[in-house]
């Protein structure tokens, strides 16, 4: 069946399976003592339903717009030239022959660009959104080896890119540091992480780990990896007099509103960024210096400027993850409990920056222990500033954690499944607090059954099949439940019975609006058909960053709020000749396109007929979400539990994954073929961490060396096996709709569940990743 | 990308004339030219369109094949000649690249394919001596993973990058070629430089010359043959190192062979150590091990690649093991 046709039956189905029973209110506050979203109980309407991507259709025509197909009047092209030296001045800069290139419009330089602030660097401000603070085109300094220095304008691509090969430039360099083992030398300081030390304590972790009987003490290593999108960072630029349009490629439209006018000394007001589609985040698409320069030489041109990065231009200007160096201790007792837990470690950063990879994160929740030290030192390159890139932390943390759970499992000859579950905590492990919703046990049982987990032979390098080592393994996925303060939507309900729901989110791929099309036609007791989201645009309410995994909560907690004062208004607008006339909000409920009351259902009139009684075309309604308290009386955090099967082969250590399952634990799944597309996809970038992702930094100079997908390996189709995902669905009743969320979790524990599948079928532990061939040899 | 004249040939001598111009260069699927034109790294003033010229695959007088230049790499790998004859091009072929480049790729433009050394493509920011002769070589201490451990020097470390070439190698095949002073004939293995003092010239083309034809001789032992590649993910990946062999047994005893390797040398290196090793002795795990090692006596390991010595004996061991499981 084609795309278009599911798409289409699924949207009558969704007319068909609309609710009989009144959905109440939800609650606004997620406080102790306070009922779940009332939607956790809807279980056979629109949630839950596996519906296809409603942008399908329009991707597979080609009629979805990206940042870099917007066609502005008079638009010119923009190319960038970067800086091939890591720390020092540009000397000379000739851009004579640039200029009188055919089509230039204009070369930008720093001594021509627009005076203007550096970015606002991310979280230093509620809505800044900068990847670092760095002067932009304002002097003639070098901080890192790809700074751009020169933008060229043409009338078409490649007469700008031609343009800038034609601009010659010398440097006076200056001594950088580029090698992490050189400033290690220097030595460290604590990492910060949203400005607080990546530091926790709890018991004597160092005396309690010498004093255990079973100890597993192992240094783990992670490379830097670059985000690789399918689309490549693009903005399309338009200055109205003082107005700045940016067509951006976003995931925090209204972030990148407000630094952009932070930066060119305007209100947020005076910026518009939309983003209808992206395609691919994954923590790399906030506010770099490509928007900044696309808005200051259209501002220069007084036309619009289309700024596309090349691929390479990603890798050179847009950060990606930081190397780590990690230490995981283990102290157990002979029965596998533990005793102590360490882990500590490096993760360099640059200067313009503060992100050392928070590789912690995982160890703070997973495990219990009564006595725990976990710490994160850094120490400052010259290089482009690092970021988040899926799951920061998490990714590579779940790495050294869940392989040194792997190594102990081997030192007490317990099974590591039956080791992992014997050391769930009863509570938060640092804070005390009690879990919203805990179900590893649960997921890591249902794994381990569908999976075959039984067949595993213990005892390593046992199996074989021909040339090849097989070998089984298992790992921890984790990633926290976040909801991030600010969240605000609208609701429109219109005469014809529709609704518009808008907020300032965005979809990148993973289905925000088609999980969301089907959790607001729940809430309103409409179908699907009847409901549209509006999202990607900075002039919609909300600030929502589409990161953290918390989008899904915080417009779910953001459309609740809409939602009640939406029936608030209606209430009064029915008035005393409605069947409602009486009751309260508390009372009533939506179902069937309309309220009702919710111990009565007789009571009942349709929107339509509030609206058309009351002579109104629409009625709007925005609502602030609630603050996000949940996670003060709380330990929110989703988890999976994943399994591998690798084959390696004995003559070239070239690794197979055969076979790979997660089984998940995230509270209630809005949208199962588009969960499942997200655990998936995540799975396979854990993939190419775990067998090949690595970021040739030349510590020499501060270059990176593969700067293109065919250098810098990510998995190609023959890599990634059949990959099955399950879950447990068991809604998280301090959630909004029981549903953590999920666009992050995929990745995390996939290195380690295939590098202690590697263990398995060979005998032999890798601790640095990637896990490639000349390791096993 | 500098702007260039493009015209297209009907026929080879067009094609000489055209590409007797300065800054000439002939274009064919484009695979490489065009990506290394995108990076400034080729700046040619003209290019001329060959890929209308022959595309046939004809059977030679007393056996062979003869192929055109011009031959996409896909409709040779999937040639049944070659299949059934030369199952080791076939094998190189599909070993390399993807689909849809294989698709565009032609035989004469897979010979001329240029290193994909990161050094070597990094015009703005890093040195090179086969870009710009005398720069220096920032590859030699630097990322080498992929690089040479046989035949390098000091000026170049880099490795020719075809798995299609490797075959060939292995095959004898020879290598036909017409420019301004009339046509000529090479065995393959003359194709291809070491680099020396000058890894700026790749082959014993001249300027202007134009290859026409890729003849296979007649080979009985060529059916038995196969290929196998070693590289750091399943598929689209460059070799870390390659083995097309061929082998015929007589009782437990070699007849004779066929070794080639890829991924090891700045050209498709035939192991003729490793095959004088084997000619007439025993078809054993040990024997063929013996060769490997022999052949690698003069390996020279780099930062990065040093496994890929061991690597590349041992890939060489199974293969060999492998046709003789076959041959018996």
């Amino acid at each position: 069946m084609s795309i278009v046709n599911e798409a289409k039956q699924a949207v009558r189905g969704a007319a068909m399976d609309v609710m009989e029973k009144a959905v109440a209110l939800a609650p606004d506050s997620w406080m102790p003592g306070g009922e779940p979203d009332p939607l956790i109980r809807a279980r056979h309407g629109s949630i839950g339903a596996s519906i296809p991507r409603i942008d399908g259709p329009l991707k597979v025509r080609g009629a979805a717009r990206f940042a870099a197909e917007f066609a502005l009047d008079g638009m010119l092209y923009a190319a960038l030239m970067f800086s091939t030296v890591p720390k020092g001045r540009i000397a000379t800069l000739d851009t004579a022959a640039a200029e009188a290139a055919p089509g230039v419009a204009l070369v930008m330089t720093h001594r021509n660009a627009p005076r203007m602030k550096p970015m606002p660097l991310f979280m230093t401000a509620e809505k800044a959104d900068g990847g670092d603070n760095l002067p932009i085109m304002q002097d003639d300094r070098i901080h890192w080896n790809g700074q751009p220095i020169a933008v060229v304008l043409a009338d078409t691509q490649e007469q700008a890119d031609h343009a800038v090969s034609l601009i010659s430039v010398t440097y006076e360099a200056e001594a950088a540091l580029t090698s992490l083992a050189t400033a290690k030398a220097k030595g460290t300081e604590p990492g910060l992480f949203l400005g607080q030390p990546l530091k926790a304590e709890k018991g004597d972790a160092d005396a309690a780990f010498v004093n255990a009987p079973v100890r597993v003490d192992r240094r783990y290593s992670t490379p830097r990896h670059n985000h690789n999108a399918i689309e490549p960072h693009a903005a399309t630029v338009a200055w109205q007099g003082d107005k700045l349009i940016v067509h951006d490629a976003s995931q925090a439209v209204q972030h990148t509103a407000w630094s952009l006018g932070d930066v060119f000394g305007i209100a947020e007001e005076q910026v518009h960024v939309t983003s209808p589609f992206v395609g691919g985040g994954f923590g790399g698409k906030c506010l770099w210096q490509h928007q900044v320069l696309g808005a200051a030489a259209s501002k220069l041109a007084g036309r619009p400027v289309r700024i596309a990065l090349s691929r390479e231009g990603v890798y050179r200007m847009i950060g990606g993850r930081t190397l780590t160096e990690q230490r995981f201790a283990i102290g157990a007792e002979p029965d596998g409990r533990f005793v102590a837990l360490i882990h500590t470690g490096v993760a360099p950063t640059s200067r313009q920056n503060a992100f050392p990879e928070p590789f912690i994160l995982p160890t703070m929740s997973s495990y219990g222990s009564p006595n725990i030290k976990l710490d994160v030192e850094t120490v400052h390159l010259d290089m482009l500033a690092n970021t988040f890139m899926r799951a920061p932390g998490e990714s590579v943390g779940t790495f050294a954690m869940e392989s040194a759970i792997d190594e102990m499992a081997v030192a007490l000859g317990i099974d590591p499944v039956e080791l992992r579950i014997l050391n769930q905590p009863t509570e938060d492990p640092l804070k005390g607090t009690p879990f919203s919703s805990r179900h590893i046990a649960e997921a890591w049982r249902a794994g381990a059954e569908r999976f075959g987990w039984s067949q595993r032979n213990p005892t390593a390098a046992s199996m074989r099949d021909g040339e090849w080592l097989v070998g089984m393994g298992c790992a921890t996925a984790t990633y926290p439940y976040h909801r991030m303060p600010g969240g605000a939507a609208r609701i429109t309900l219109t005469r014809d019975g529709g609704a518009r729901v808008e907020i300032a989110a965005h979809e990148m791929g993973m289905g925000t609006a088609t999980a969301h099309t089907q959790v607001a036609a729940e809430r309103l007791g409409l179908s699907r058909d009847q409901v549209t989201f509006a999202y990607g645009d900075s002039t919609l309410p909300g600030v929502v960053l589409a990161g953290g995994s918390q989008q899904t909560a915080s417009i779910g907690a953001s459309v609740i709020a809409a939602h009640h004062g939406l029936i608030k208004e209606l209430l009064k607008l029915a008035g005393n000749d409605s069947p409602l006339a009486g009751l309260s909000a508390d009372e009533v409920g939506t179902v069937n396109g309309g309220l009702a009351k919710l111990d009565d259902p007789s009571r009942h009139e349709s929107y339509v007929s509030i609206l058309t009684r009351s002579g109104r075309d629409h009625v709007a309604v925005e609502g602030s979400a609630s603050a996000p308290l949940e996670t003060m009386h709380w330990s929110m955090h989703s988890f999976g539990a994943l399994f591998c099967e690798v084959g390696v082969n004995s003559v070239t250590g070239e690794i197979r994954v055969r076979r790979f399952l997660g089984s998940y634990d995230c509270g209630r799944i809005l949208n199962p073929k588009t969960a499942a597309s997200q655990f998936r996809g995540g799975i396979i970038m854990g993939l190419g961490l775990a067998l090949m992702e690595e970021t040739q930094f030349d510590e020499r100079n501060g270059r990176v060396m593969n700067p293109s997908l065919s250098d810098y390996h990510v998995p190609v189709h023959l890599d990634v096996p059949e990959i099955d995902v399950i879950w447990t669905d068991i809604p998280d009743p301090r959630a909004p709709m029981g549903a953590r969320g999920i666009g992050e979790i995929g990745i995390t524990g996939v290195g380690a569940a295939v590098a202690n599948a590697v263990f398995n079928a060979t005998g032999k532990r890798i601790r640095d990743l990637p896990l490639t061939l000349d390791k096993l040899m | 990308m500098t702007p260039f004249d493009y015209s297209r040939a009907g026929d080879v001598a067009e094609a000489l004339r055209l590409g007797g111009a300065a800054q000439a260069k002939f274009l064919g699927g484009g695979t490489n030219l065009v990506d290394l034109m995108r990076e400034t790294i080729e700046r040619p003033a003209a290019l001329v369109d060959i890929t209308r010229l022959p595309a046939d695959i004809a059977e030679r007088e007393g056996g062979g094949l003869l192929i055109g230049a011009a031959v996409r790499n896909t409709a040779l790998a999937e040639h049944p000649a070659v299949r059934r004859r030369y199952p080791v091009l076939s094998r190189a072929i599909l070993a390399g690249a993807s689909a849809q480049i294989r698709n565009m790729a032609t035989v004469g433009g897979n010979l001329l394919q240029r290193t994909r050394c990161p050094y070597f493509y990094d015009d703005a920011g890093s040195r090179c001596n086969k870009r710009n002769p005398g720069q220096g070589c920032d590859a030699i201490d630097g990322f080498n993973r992929n690089h040479a451990i046989l035949g390098a020097s000091e000026a170049c470390v880099a490795t020719h990058p075809s798995d299609m070439c490797v075959a060939l190698a292995a095959l004898d095949a020879v290598v036909h070629v017409e420019g301004g002073h009339g046509k000529r004939q090479m065995p393959f293995g003359e194709l291809h430089r070491l680099p020396g003092d000058r890894p700026d010239q790749e082959t014993t083309l001249q300027p202007g010359e134009l290859i026409t034809v890729i003849e296979l001789p007649s080979q009985s032992i060529a059916a038995r043959s196969t290929y196998r590649k070693v590289r750091d993910r399943s598929s689209y990946a460059f070799a870390l190192v390659s083995v097309a062999a061929a082998l015929k047994l007589d009782g437990g005893k070699v007849k004779d062979v066929r070794l080639a390797l890829g991924g090891v040398a700045h050209k498709p290196w035939r192991a003729l150590k490793a095959e004088q090793a084997l000619r007439g002795g025993e078809a054993t795990a040990e024997a063929f091990r013996a060769a490997a090692e022999a052949e690698f006596t003069d390996a020279a390991p780099l930062r990065d690649n040093a496994f890929k010595i061991e690597l590349a004996k041992r890939t060489i061991t199974a293969v060999l093991a492998e046709l003789a499981g076959d041959a018996r």
